[in-house]
């Protein structure tokens, strides 16, 4: 059975998810990698809402992102859409070419945080880039937010 | 050529090893970022691109279920070591389906051991044929000419817009495509002519290099 060709980016190969059978079968032009304003993300963390998104196949969307450019890189903070809500979420990996030594992952990744930057789960199921250390704190500097608290959940670093 | 001297220079203060599309190889580098300021990444080459001192090649894994690649440029000096795990080639020029075949197929374990073949025997090709997911891929595979992809599973549209796309019989004797994809002898002499007098002691460093690593192995 076909599955919208999107579909792979949030779940990946592994993840055959019976809920997008329900879906409308259509085929979409080249997808342009980045991630922008209404790009769907894959919640990598153990909280609540963020694996009922997932496992319902409604996953969250990004309705802004926190920095000067257009487009959402590692390392930074989104306003995301999840079940109705709204939250906050810092990108954790990218399905786009990434320069040289950074790692580029098979889907778009993310991990919800609140207004404070504390992470809403207590794990991070997936590898994380270890760069994302330096961005983090650079972020917190300016922010006054502890963006680096996710570090601390995270199980492996890539 | 000031290129070639710098990758010279780079090849006596590290071992770069043989390696092909399809070889499994472990990189170490040296990040300000990761605990013990050195990361590991172990991965199946999947591409090389470019030539000379922007020479670069991918290593693809998956861990806990989430695949990954990493680009590493072959001279570049936060490189603190490549190993060749398994040497090896493939069918095809780069293995870039293999994000949409079945995740076994690029799984390797970070703590794989390094497997020694003959210094003289012929590099080993695997020719598996990859079996790929259900559903969308991110490219008509079955239309670029892979010989390593399992295409049992393909509709007939797909079979014949497949058939549609194959490169024509004359394209074999196109002589300028092949001048231009391939170094002429003449050049080729000049290259080595230059780099002769390195030759002995980037043997010697590399024998050294070896000699390191069999002795930090036992």
């Amino acid at each position: 059975p076909k599955m919208l060709r999107f579909s792979r980016q949030l779940f990946g190969p592994v993840f055959t998810p019976k809920m997008c059978l329900a879906k409308a079968d259509f085929h979409c032009t080249a997808s342009d990698l980045r991630l922008q304003k209404l790009s769907r993300l894959r919640i990598v963390d153990n909280s609540a809402i963020g694996r009922a998104a997932m496992m319902e196949g409604t996953p969250p969307k990004i309705i802004h992102v926190y920095s000067k450019k257009k487009f959402g890189y590692t390392g930074d903070k989104v306003l995301v859409t999840i079940k109705g809500e709204m939250k906050k979420a810092i990108i954790v990996g990218c399905h786009e070419n990434q320069p040289a030594l950074q790692p580029r992952f098979d889907t778009n990744n993310a991990v919800l945080v609140d207004e404070a930057g504390s992470p809403l789960g207590t794990r991070i199921l997936v590898p994380i880039p270890t760069h994302l250390r330096k961005k983090l704190k650079d972020m917190s500097r300016t922010k006054g937010a502890d963006y680096t608290k996710l570090l601390s959940i995270a199980t492996t670093f890539v | 050529m000031l290129d070639r001297h710098d990758m010279i220079t780079r090849r006596k203060h590290i071992d770069i090893p043989e390696f092909y599309v399809g070889s499994v190889m472990a990189v170490t580098i040296n990040d300000p970022n990761a605990t013990g300021r050195s990361s590991r990444f172990v991965g199946i080459c999947i591409q090389r691109m470019n030539r000379g001192l922007k020479s670069n090649f991918t290593l693809r894994n998956v861990l806990d279920y989430q695949g990954m690649e990493i680009m590493y440029e072959m001279y570049c000096p936060v490189i603190s070591s490549i190993e060749t795990l398994r040497l090896e080639k493939r069918l095809d020029p780069h293995l870039l389906y293999l994000r949409d075949a079945r995740p076994e197929y690029s799984t390797f374990p970070m703590d794989m051991e390094p497997e020694l073949i003959a210094e003289d025997a012929p590099v080993p090709i695997n020719d598996v044929k990859v079996k790929m997911i259900d559903g969308d891929w991110d490219k008509s595979w079955e239309r670029q000419e892979l010989k390593g992809i399992d295409l049992s599973g393909l509709t007939e549209l797909q079979k014949r817009m497949a058939l549609k796309r194959k490169t024509p019989d004359y394209v074999q004797y196109d002589l300028m495509k092949e001048y231009r994809s391939t170094l002429p002898e003449e050049d080729q002499e000049d290259i080595y002519r230059e780099i002769a007098p390195h030759y002995p002691a980037l043997v010697a460093s590399q024998r050294k290099f070896r000699r390191r690593k069999l002795a930090g192995d036992a």
